[in-house]
């Protein structure tokens, strides 16, 4: 990878004690769109709200995030609040809880263009306007004066990115964007922000449970599994030749298009409780391919490939020749 | 808007017919006014006269009907112990009542909502524990304990406040105080509590997300949100300025409102009892009127809901 737009390093958060994070390595290019994905409770959210440092005050937050030549965990909060909404900017699950219900919709885009584009009055009101007719809102210039609950879900959303472009991002951050949504909807949101992306030449953190979401839109996937990030790799070569058993097991429980009927395989046991991790690798009680070693410790990530590493004993095995 | 209007004035009517009708029941129920302000040893004859002279010996639904008549025709009755009007006896007593609820009023707002939002910005922290236990502290005490364990130290033992009566603006403190600490205690758990629920809202994460700086998201995007529950109990904190100081003015003797409907009610003076209850109704009711209005201004929702 040339040099990262944003590097994550070892990245840990602690929530009273209990582990939620537990190292996470992850770097993501100018304009890359890279898939995070994972079952709910693995860390996917955490770790990019820990990054931006909007995890409430009782988690603790250590290893490093830098982006560019900056330094982000601790950072002073002017630092924070200019990279924040301005250099990087994150969408949300929720799209009609995110928005603030008092408030209209061109005050809350305006707020943004104010802080990290110095835009104000009528030169914000034009400038929210134009974001809104970006976005894909039908009447844009009326819409301003409208207040959230008066949207549809998807719209509230297309609002959301449209408040995300504000400070003209080079990385957006999508947690779950389209998990609210109907399945239409959904489609639309993802080809907007692959459009936005092409356009604005912004990179694109996806984070979501959905496997072909992350397919269509995301060039490069990372799986996380308890906390941490089990395998890597580009989107083709992950769904052709995934190496760590949980993907193998993702992949598995995927409803195949073609070919004939077969039950899903689901993956049989539940992920560990943060403050009762297994020794060693935290899949392995799971893991159809388990050995005495994998509870030995922790397995480092390895490259099976350039670009595709796993966190795997037997991935690291398969490469030493015998 | 004019429909949602109509409609809350006309609950507002028929509360306040509901209030005055459940008065006039029950006071006439509950003892002989007749042998109450005539005294025990007067004689039947002084008695019967009293009870004709009052209309006490007509049927009870006559005596209502007269009553409400009377009352739409804005004759709210004469004391039966001085004959005097009792809508003048009342209203002289009002700005007496003012000038401990007003100010303590104030006091309730500048301490308890402050403090509520103190302690929710730093929630588990020492500075919320202390205010916390202040709060519990000041609301479960009952006023008229506070207010005598305030006497005890500024008056008996320290000497610099009087204990009671109504001579100069030092008289007012202690009542004031015993008020406004019920109140501000009430208020600051409440506003944390609103405040509480309001940060943990989706939308704060998003205005933190959008680079506001903390303070401005405190401000500009919790603030508004959480005034719309605390606006309710500010609500009837103004609602009770009337009727609320009906402890604190009898621990203190002080010549207000409170303090006339305790001595009407225990005289069966019913005409000045009715004619307090009705104020009371009818200034509760209007503070819940404008708190309705207000919930409109504070919450687009419901402005739409209800246009």
């Amino acid at each position: 990878m040339s040099e990262p737009l944003i590097a994550l390093r070892g990245l840990t958060v602690d929530f009273d004690g209990a582990p939620a994070l537990r190292g996470i390595d992850l770097a993501v290019a100018p304009g890359e769109a890279l898939g995070l994905v994972g079952e709910s409770g693995c860390g996917k959210s955490v770790t990019w709200l820990a990054a931006l440092g909007l995890l409430p005050g009782r988690a603790r937050v250590g290893g490093s995030v830098r982006l560019g030549g900056e330094e982000l965990l601790g950072a002073p909060p002017a630092l924070l609040d200019r990279v924040r909404g301005g250099r990087v900017a994150m969408i949300f699950q929720d799209p009609a809880s995110s928005l603030n219900p008092v408030h209209r919709i061109g005050r809350q885009v305006a707020e943004a263009l104010g802080l990290h584009r110095g835009l104000r009055g009528a030169a914000a009101r034009a400038e929210a306007r134009r974001l809104l007719d970006q976005v894909g809102i039908p009447d844009a210039g009326r819409r301003l004066d409208a207040y959230p609950h008066e949207l549809s879900g998807g719209q509230s959303q297309r609002v959301m990115i449209a408040m995300a472009l504000a400070g003209r991002p080079e990385l957006l951050v999508a947690d779950e964007p389209t998990t609210a949504l109907d399945v239409t909807i959904q489609a639309q949101i993802l080809d907007l922000l692959g459009a936005l992306r092409r356009e604005t030449g912004m990179a694109l953190v996806l984070i979501s449970h959905d496997l072909g979401v992350v397919a269509e839109t995301c060039e490069r996937v990372a799986v996380m599994y308890a906390g941490r990030i089990v395998e890597e790799a580009p989107v083709g070569r992950l769904f052709d030749r995934p190496t760590h058993p949980y993907t193998q097991g993702l992949l598995g429980a995927l409803p195949p298009l073609d070919g004939p009927r077969r039950p899903l395989a689901a993956i049989p046991g539940g992920v560990p409780e943060p403050g009762a991790m297994p020794p060693g690798c935290a899949f392995a009680p799971r893991c159809p391919q388990a050995m005495a070693a994998c509870a030995a410790g922790v397995p480092e990530a390895i490259a099976v490939e350039p670009g595709h590493a796993a966190a795997c004993l037997r991935a690291a095995r398969a490469l030493v020749p015998a | 808007m004019l429909r949602f209007l109509g409609f809350r004035l006309l609950r507002a009517a028929v509360t306040i017919v509901l209030v005055v009708s459940f008065a006039f029941v029950v006071l006439r129920l509950s003892g002989d006014p007749a042998q109450i302000i005539m005294g025990a040893d007067a004689p039947p004859e002084a008695i019967a006269a009293f009870r004709r002279a009052w209309g006490l010996e007509e049927p009870l639904w006559l005596q209502y009907l007269r009553y409400f008549g009377a009352i739409l025709s804005g004759d709210l009755g004469r004391s039966m112990r001085d004959g005097r009007e009792a809508i003048a006896l009342v209203a002289e007593r009002i700005p007496a009542t003012l000038a401990l609820t007003i100010p303590a009023l104030l006091i309730k707002l500048g301490l308890g909502i402050p403090a509520g939002i103190t302690a929710a910005l730093h929630r588990n922290s020492l500075t919320d524990r202390v205010v916390m236990m202040l709060a519990v502290a000041g609301f479960t005490v009952p006023s008229f304990v506070l207010g005598l364990l305030l006497v005890l130290v500024f008056a008996v033992q320290l000497g610099w406040l009087p204990s009671g009566g109504q001579e100069g603006w030092r008289h007012a403190i202690l009542p004031i105080v015993t008020m406004g600490i019920g109140g501000a205690a009430v208020l600051a758990r409440f506003t944390r509590s609103a405040m509480l629920e309001v940060l943990g809202q989706p939308y704060i994460r998003t205005a933190s997300a959008k680079g506001v700086p903390w303070r401005a998201v405190v401000w500009g995007h919790a603030l508004p949100n959480a005034a719309i529950p605390t606006v309710t109990i500010i609500g009837f904190m103004v609602g009770s300025l009337i009727a609320g100081a009906v402890v604190v003015e009898s621990v203190f003797s002080w010549p207000g409102v409170g303090r006339l409907l305790v001595v009407a009610v225990a005289n069966r003076d019913l005409a000045v009892v009715q004619c307090i209850l009705l104020l009371v109704a009818a200034t509760m009711v209007t503070a819940n009127l404008v708190v309705d209005l207000l919930y409109g201004a504070l919450d687009p929702r419901l402005r739409q809901r209800t246009a």
